[in-house]
């Protein structure tokens, strides 16, 4: 699924969060979104995702504006995403988790979810589910209860449920051991690999550099690289945003 | 059966309709609704103003449940503005301005209320089954929303309301369905009510009533149909069967909310959950 913003931007306050972005991503890309702290990423995330409304620009799903449509409007037409800070529903299962999340379309309204009893069908999809991102074995266990690396992988498990074309993975690896954090990864390729559309926000940038395909910069809520990822780690003005600090550290030494 | 006896299981069969219906708000939905009094006395009025005019049992109680229904859901509104403290604040408005609205009103009776509303013709006992008949029927909808994907999803708005729009639910129609079939069946009540009593006061419908029923709830177990019917019927028997209870009804209502919150916050419900899984395990 395509996704496009056309001059979006968001002002907090006295911050230009989000400093008119235009972005076009195709059906199928691996897109990086990286950044240092305060670039905007999780802003423009939001804004992709309908929590919050951008004052101008447009953004696009598949060719049709959704600027103005909420979160679960876009998760139907087909945009799935993954929290930064995990939210499982952590007193209902994980199987009932991932189950709620496959029966996306009984619960699409009040009335058709009032009329709809059966799960089998959903349980049957979600236990499959779990088995791809390694949660086997963890179907009866309170969501709550999880360590945060199963919790991630919930997530993602949750994401895949509404049977997404794009998946904005914020942070997924945030907080995970090395060995946690590459399953997470291998997961997340495997996921692009059924087509499926993948933009993933991170701050572990050999993850990011070893799984992507096409690499976005932020910085002060504007895009200062868009390209393959060896070309635009080496651009100077990304390098002097991105790592500039950290190089200008290791050359005072 | 006695006139005591019909009246008592009249007022239970009241209670636990008042009592699930507010259940399916704040247990399913998560919705703290502190005003479920003012729907139950919006439905009395309505259903005594409907027998007034037309004398039909059947359209007294739509009327009620329809009345109830439009302002559950007008309050519904203000759901998707507020959340959890502030909208139980908002609901506690509600109740008061309910009552403060009915007692100026001429056409409602004032202060003095509604008196010799038309009786349903079914006489005492008839009203008790009809009663009874429909709290009945209120926890056999009770236990299907809850079994069914609208409590699914009621229970994810419950928990997180951003989560559950990135499973593609609209926390928001989620809300205002929970807030419009709990006030529906509150209404309902209000109607049954004003054929028991054939008289509809503002003074019944009162803050403390709405927070009576949320203390059925919690004591209950918030979410659970069972345990919400059985602390409806136990706190409505326990001020008939001690003396001291009805006297600090009050009081003793207020001490068992505090104590549940504080060490049972799961109520009944939770405590038996508790006890079934200790007896599983040893």
């Amino acid at each position: 699924m395509a996704l496009q913003l056309e001059d979006v931007a968001v002002r907090f306050g006295g911050v230009q969060a989000v400093d008119g972005v235009t972005v076009s991503i195709a059906p199928g890309e691996f897109v990086g979104l990286i950044g240092p702290n305060g670039a905007g990423k999780t802003t423009l995330i939001g804004i992709v995702a309908g929590a919050i409304k951008p004052d101008r620009g447009r953004v696009m799903l598949a060719g049709t504006d959704v600027t103005r449509n909420s979160t679960a409007a876009r998760v139907r037409k087909g945009l799935a995403l993954t929290h930064q800070m995990v939210r499982p529903f952590r007193e209902m299962t994980v199987l009932d988790n991932v189950v709620l999340a496959a029966g996306y379309r009984r619960t699409s309204n009040p009335l058709r979810a009032a009329l709809h009893v059966g799960r089998r069908h959903e349980i049957e999809r979600a236990a499959d589910i779990l088995v791809r991102v390694g949660l086997f074995g963890s179907e009866g266990k309170l969501a709550g209860s999880l360590p945060l690396g199963q919790m991630k992988r919930l997530e993602v498990a949750r994401a895949l449920a509404v049977d997404p074309q794009i998946i904005l993975f914020d942070e997924p690896l945030a907080g995970l051991n090395q060995t946690e954090a590459a399953t997470q990864v291998e997961t997340i390729i495997a996921v692009h690999a059924q087509g499926i559309t993948v933009v993933l926000v991170e701050h572990n940038l050999e993850e990011v550099m070893r799984s992507c395909r096409r690499l976005i910069v932020l910085n002060d809520g504007r895009v200062i690289g868009d390209g393959a990822p060896q070309v635009v780690i080496a651009d100077p003005a990304v390098r002097e945003a991105y790592v500039g600090s950290g190089t200008d550290a290791h050359a005072s030494h | 059966m006695s006139a005591y006896e019909i009246s008592l299981m009249s007022v239970i069969g009241l209670n636990v309709i008042l009592a699930v219906s507010l259940n399916m708000i704040s247990g399913f939905c998560g919705q703290i609704s502190l005003g479920h009094g003012a729907f139950y006395g919006a439905g009395a009025y309505a259903a005594a103003l409907t027998m007034i005019a037309s004398s039909s049992v059947p359209l007294a109680l739509l009327c009620a449940a329809t009345v109830a229904a439009l302002l559950g859901i007008v309050v519904g509104f203000a759901s998707l503005r507020v959340r959890s403290d502030f909208l139980a604040v908002t609901t506690i408005g509600v109740s008061f301005l309910f009552t403060g609205f009915v007692r100026k009103q001429a056409w409602l009776g004032g202060e003095m209320g509604i008196s010799n509303v038309p009786g349903s013709g079914l006489g005492a006992v008839g009203n008790m089954v009809m009663i009874l008949l429909f709290a009945g029927l209120t926890i056999a909808l009770s236990l299907y929303v809850g079994g069914s994907w609208m409590g699914f999803a009621f229970r994810a708005v419950g928990q997180d309301e951003d989560a559950a729009a990135t499973l593609g639910i609209n926390a928001g129609a989620f809300k205002l369905a929970a807030f419009g079939i709990g006030t529906a069946l509150a209404g309902l009540a209000g109607g049954l009510y004003a054929f028991f009593t054939q008289f509809v006061t503002a003074d019944t419908f009162d803050f403390i009533l709405s927070v009576m029923l949320m203390a059925m709830v919690v004591i209950g177990g918030i979410g659970s149909t069972a345990g919400v019917v059985v602390a409806a019927v136990g706190l409505t028997l326990l001020p008939e069967a001690i003396r001291f209870v009805n006297d600090y009804r009050l009081l003793v209502f207020g001490g068992l909310l505090v104590l549940f919150i504080r060490l049972a916050p799961g109520g009944l419900a939770g405590v038996t959950r508790r006890l079934t899984v200790r007896a599983t395990k040893s």
